[in-house]
């Protein structure tokens, strides 16, 4: 865990020091933000993932099978089919971002509503709907943009690809505030989450109150899961690559660790790999192909090896 | 006290449980004995709170048990179903203190460490208190989940089938276990077996249900009988009186 925290501290070091040419009063603050913006990303999908699979009780879950993903390349392809892409560049990205967060929520809370309303309280369903949903947002945006302007498809296919590069710091504020309120709420959920990993029999035997507590966590984690994709976009494999890293490294069922300590792997891979990619390799935009990548190996490792648990 | 009143279930049209009426006294063990899909487990899992009844109730001293406050209950109540699929990363140590959650709600008190420890050593499980979980057999899992129960240390114990997996010495020294805690400590406790043999050894009463419905109960002595067995499990059973004991044979 102390390592993890002082990796993350170098990685971060690294990150805004490495080959800064030129006047430092702008370097800093400039890289800064984009700093603040990928430990904000990386704590939010961690955090999401984590709480994810322990109510699933699922290791190779993650938030995205809802169908968020889906839904935020289908309100871009709507945006720039509908109003084009010179228009969609000119919305304020504040309203742009709220907009956005809003939407999923709302679709969130129709689908926690259709299901934990009525008498089948079943996650696994509410799995299954998020999935289904995601394909027919898929198929909508897919129909969009085969019918779209092949110049504005160019353009929307940019903004589609998860990027770190691109994110806007008048949203970074908005966003940290809402990160850090929903983590404040987990972290005086901890003992509540370390029973919930237990199983709904186990949990229900020792007082907690299941639905209620299930249904608040997915809410959390919808939050944070928008919030993170709309900032940089849909981004699949990243939360599975640190939750599952977390597990290995960190030999321990308590959420106490577990949480910081996947929030702290994702620092590392995002800030380390940014650093690693941009001054070292020089590379650019490529860090969401490659941790897509590298957790999509895990994925397949993970459903390889059976352990789903 | 613990009041079963006209408890109804069923699954698509199907009754699993038939209107049960039941009083359990504080203190003394209580078995459900009946052959398979006789609503047994379901009558377990609906006091325990994990299903909701159709119709009737269950109360203890009282309090209906679906509406009371589950952290409330939960220090009153423990309950054990059978398939407990742990997850990997536990150790002994771990599982057992979350026996105590309804008591420390995850802060562990030096009195919470005391419990633990006790119920560790009840078990047996003293030197695998630091194994995982996937380290160990399915009997000594399933000795490290009754421990879990005990060191929640509540009036009422509920177990489904706390027999399965484990060898003759620790099935008996479980059984013994719930006996000496109903008689010493004044625990209420009702344990699903399918062994009648150790149920007429160690339990003071006997519930038998059959087809949702709970059809006698007593003490061992008047339900140990050849046509009552006989006729619950449709097979042919002989009681016998060995060594002072009654055993049926089968």
């Amino acid at each position: 865990m102390t390592a993890l925290g002082a990796l993350s501290l170098v990685a971060a070091a690294l990150f805004m020091t490495l080959e800064a040419r030129g006047n430092w009063s702008f370097v800093l603050p400039f890289r800064a933000t984009k700093l603040a913006g990928l430990v904000l990303v990386a704590v939010a999908v961690a955090v999401a993932t984590v709480v994810f699979q322990t109510i699933t009780r699922n290791r190779i879950l993650t938030p995205g099978i809802m169908g968020f993903g889906a839904l935020y390349v289908l309100i871009q392809t709507v945006l720039v089919f509908g109003l084009g892409s010179a228009r969609v560049a000119g919305i304020d990205p504040r309203a742009l971002f709220a907009a956005e967060v809003a939407l999923m929520l709302v679709f969130a809370g129709l689908l926690f509503r259709a299901l934990f309303g009525g008498s089948t309280r079943s996650l696994h369903l509410l799995l299954l709907v998020g999935i289904v949903c995601g394909t027919l947002f898929a198929s909508i945006a897919g129909l969009l943009q085969r019918l779209i302007d092949p110049g504005e498809f160019l353009i929307l296919q940019d903004r589609l690809f998860a990027s770190f590069n691109g994110i806007d710091d008048t949203l970074l504020g908005t966003a940290a505030i809402v990160v850090a309120a929903v983590c404040a709420v987990l972290w005086r959920w901890l003992p509540v989450l370390d029973v919930l990993a237990l199983g709904r029999e186990h949990a229900i035997a020792l007082g907690v109150a299941q639905d209620r507590m299930v249904a608040l966590a997915l809410g959390l984690v919808t939050i944070l899961v928008a919030v993170s994709t709309a900032l940089v976009g849909p981004i699949a494999f990243l939360g599975l690559l640190v939750a599952n890293l977390a597990y290995m490294l960190l030999p321990t069922a308590r959420h106490a660790v577990l949480l910081p300590g996947a929030a702290l792997i994702a620092v590392i891979c995002l800030v380390g790999g940014q650093t690693l990619l941009e001054r070292v390799l020089s590379y650019d935009t490529v860090l969401a192909v490659v941790i897509e990548f590298a957790g999509g190996l895990v994925f397949l490792l993970l459903v390889i090896k059976g352990a789903t648990r | 006290m613990i009041a079963i009143e006209s408890l109804c279930k069923s699954y698509d049209g199907t009754p699993v449980l038939d209107g049960v009426d039941l009083i359990l006294p504080q203190g003394g063990v209580t078995a459900v004995i009946g052959p398979n899909g006789a609503g047994k487990s379901t009558l377990l899992s609906v006091m325990g709170r994990m299903i909701r009844a159709d119709a009737g109730r269950v109360t203890l001293d009282g309090r209906d048990l679906a509406t009371a406050p589950g952290s409330e209950v939960a220090r009153r109540l423990a309950v054990l179903r059978q398939d407990n699929q742990p997850s990997a990363r536990l150790t002994v140590q771990d599982l057992v203190t979350f026996g105590r959650y309804p008591h420390s709600h995850g802060r562990t008190t030096a009195q919470d460490r005391v419990h633990v420890a006790r119920a560790i050593a009840y078990l047996g499980l003293g030197d695998l208190a630091d194994r995982f979980l996937d380290e160990l057999s399915g009997g000594q899992r399933q000795r490290a989940f009754i421990a879990m129960v005990l060191a929640q240390d509540t009036d009422v114990i509920l177990l489904d089938e706390p027999l399965n997996n484990l060898d003759m010495r620790h099935a008996v020294g479980i059984m013994a276990l719930l006996r000496d805690a109903a008689r010493d400590l004044g625990k209420t406790i009702l344990v699903v077996l399918h062994d009648i043999n150790m149920a007429a050894a160690y339990c003071d009463r006997i519930v038998v249900m059959q087809d949702g419905r709970l059809i006698h109960h007593g003490p061992p002595e008047e339900i140990m009988t050849d046509a009552l067995l006989s006729r619950v499990y449709a097979t042919p059973v002989t009681v016998h009186r060995v060594a002072g004991r009654l055993v049926a044979l089968y």
